[in-house]
């Protein structure tokens, strides 16, 4: 099929770069990496007919936790290209991820993880958290792991009338010191096209092994007739999913 | 004064007393007008620069306007203190201001930025009640008379983007409407949003270019190359409907429509690491690099008369 030269500036481009985006968190991310775009380079549209709509993009790929004062120079980690392939909306699937970046863009973070992961395995209590606003700079990893973790909800819930972004962790709560670390978030996510807040409870576990991994999450919808208003100004999402086990959808 | 504004997320009673100090401190300068009641009978306010003359052309800086985009108001806050402060010593400022006036609301929707006070950070709307529903508010963005009722924003009282029973029904925006409409001099109109980091003009309610599409074009990337000269903050330019969405009910739209030609929008940091909750060590970073597209829109609008 041709690809239809887009507008690297315009809201499909910067769509399809978010959802790249939240895929490589969940491929790469962890409370010491987690991954941003500062706009997308070129961008490429490609018609798949019954498959759907796949965009070609390049994009620079940003770490966010490294500079984290007044500056926005995030950590530069290149370039990536990607595929993202939109199904059609009334199939409500997930869209599909393709991405490779150029040079050294996974960070070493063994050390940081395998201390953090030690710290909490050996505690004497479990940890947990909320934030009005402030987040206290030991907190950090755990804002960066309910990120990432948002990322697994936010590619799933993706589609083309969609830019998600993770507004704000509510609290999170560790459940476990088990070699798999387990913790419960709850999150707000913005929705940036429909200006939707939009609040997710999610179990994860992370291990520097293991990485991230989403077991379940649950939407609270503001209100009964809410619902109606996420559904009628996004597309293709269903009212009430719950994931379990297996994160893999791409 | 300002030292003792921490600029981010102060109640607007702090923001309002600091108003009144500025006007006290340079009062050949500022002043403070009432355009009007919030629905629920908050003041509305507007800092007035000028420096003599009568029906002199102006600018509208409107902020705050979505209750939950802190960094918008606190951003006013900084820009009302330097456009005082550097009068009389920026050449280009002081020749802009003994031309022209600017008027700059710092909470154009006290009522839902007291919400995010009290109650709900994330508030974005007005906070009317809506007959016949559990849910409040109108978003004001989508509450103009401009495509009003149009793709790009929703029936439904409850979604953050309801655009109200008509055009105009949210008293925040009809005090705005009438004040402008009034005073019939206004020659931009600008609005401060966040997040996203772009600069925009219209339309939001039809992806038609305007007539003045390369103009505004060419003004918004000038801008937006002088902000970027101070820490490298990338904006995108365009309009609204190609660079964000199409979205029905927009002030841009509407100041452009009744022929205020130079009509933009910015959305401040950042692209969504922090969204709405921009750290306070971002704030007058923020500010000093948007003042500078500001500044350069200001000085088209002041050598470009019509």
């Amino acid at each position: 099929m041709p690809v239809e030269e887009l507008d690297p500036s315009h809201y499909p481009a910067t769509r399809a770069a978010k959802v790249a985006e939240h895929f490589i968190n969940t491929r790469y991310g962890s409370p010491f990496a987690w991954f941003g775009s500062s706009g997308v380079k070129k961008a490429g549209l490609e018609d798949m007919g019954v498959l759907g709509t796949k965009y070609h993009i390049e994009f620079t790929l940003k770490e966010m936790t490294r500079n984290v004062k007044s500056s926005v120079i995030l950590y530069d980690m290149g370039l990536c290209s990607a595929e993202v392939l939109f199904h059609r909306a009334d199939e409500r699937k997930p869209p599909q991820v393709q991405c490779t970046c150029s040079g050294a863009f996974q960070v070493n973070t063994s050390a940081e993880e395998e201390d953090l992961y030690q710290r909490l395995r050996n505690a004497t209590s479990l940890l947990s958290g909320n934030s009005v606003g402030h987040i206290d700079p030991e907190m950090a990893p755990f804002w960066h792991l309910g990120g990432v973790a948002s990322s697994f909800i936010m590619l799933r819930e993706s589609n083309e009338s969609t830019l998600l972004n993770m507004a704000h962790i509510d609290n999170f709560t560790q459940m476990t010191k088990d070699a798999q670390l387990m913790f419960q978030y709850d999150i707000l996510l913005h929705d940036m096209v429909s200006q939707e807040i939009l609040k997710w409870k999610l179990l994860l576990s992370w291990s520097p092994d293991g990485g991230v991994k989403v077991l379940e999450a649950e939407w609270d919808p503001k209100c009964r007739s809410c619902e109606r208003a996420h559904l009628t100004v996004t597309t293709g999402i269903a009212a009430e999913q719950e994931m379990k086990g297996d994160n893999n959808n791409v | 004064y300002t030292s003792s504004l921490k600029y981010q997320g102060e109640s607007h009673h702090s923001i309002y007393n600091w108003m009144d100090s500025l006007v006290t401190e340079y009062p050949n300068l500022v002043s403070k007008e009432h355009i009007g009641l919030t629905y629920e009978n908050h003041a509305m306010y507007v800092l007035k620069f000028s420096t003599g003359g009568s029906s002199r052309p102006a600018i509208w800086i409107d902020a705050g306007i979505h209750a939950r985009e802190w960094v918008s108001s606190a951003t006013a806050v900084w820009t009302a203190n330097k456009i005082a402060t550097d009068y009389g010593h920026d050449s280009s400022l002081t020749s802009l201001l003994n031309k022209m006036d600017i008027y700059l609301m710092i909470v154009t929707n006290p009522d839902g930025y007291v919400y995010t006070h009290t109650s709900d950070r994330m508030w974005r709307k007005t906070r009317s009640v809506n007959p016949g529903s559990m849910c409040r508010g109108v978003d004001p963005n989508r509450n103009w008379d401009a495509g009003f009722g149009g793709p790009g924003a929703s029936s439904n009282p409850c979604s953050d983007s309801y655009h109200g029973p008509y055009a105009h029904s949210e008293v925040e925006v009809k005090n705005v409407v009438n004040f402008i409409q009034s005073h019939g001099q206004f020659k931009s109109f600008i609005s401060i949003h966040a997040y996203s980091q772009l600069l925009m003009y219209p339309y939001g309610y039809t992806c038609t270019n305007v007539p003045d599409q390369a103009e505004l074009d060419s003004v918004g990337r000038s801008a937006v190359n002088a902000l970027s000269s101070l820490y490298g903050t990338q904006y995108k330019v365009g309009n609204i409907c190609r660079i964000i969405y199409q979205a029905s009910g927009g002030s841009i739209d509407w100041s452009y429509d009744i022929g205020i030609k130079y009509s933009f929008a910015f959305e401040l940091r950042d692209t969504g690491r922090y969204g709405f909750l921009l750290p306070a060590s971002q704030i007058i970073p923020t500010a000093s690099e948007t003042w500078l597209a500001l500044k350069h829109i200001m000085e088209h609008v002041r050598d470009n008369a019509y």
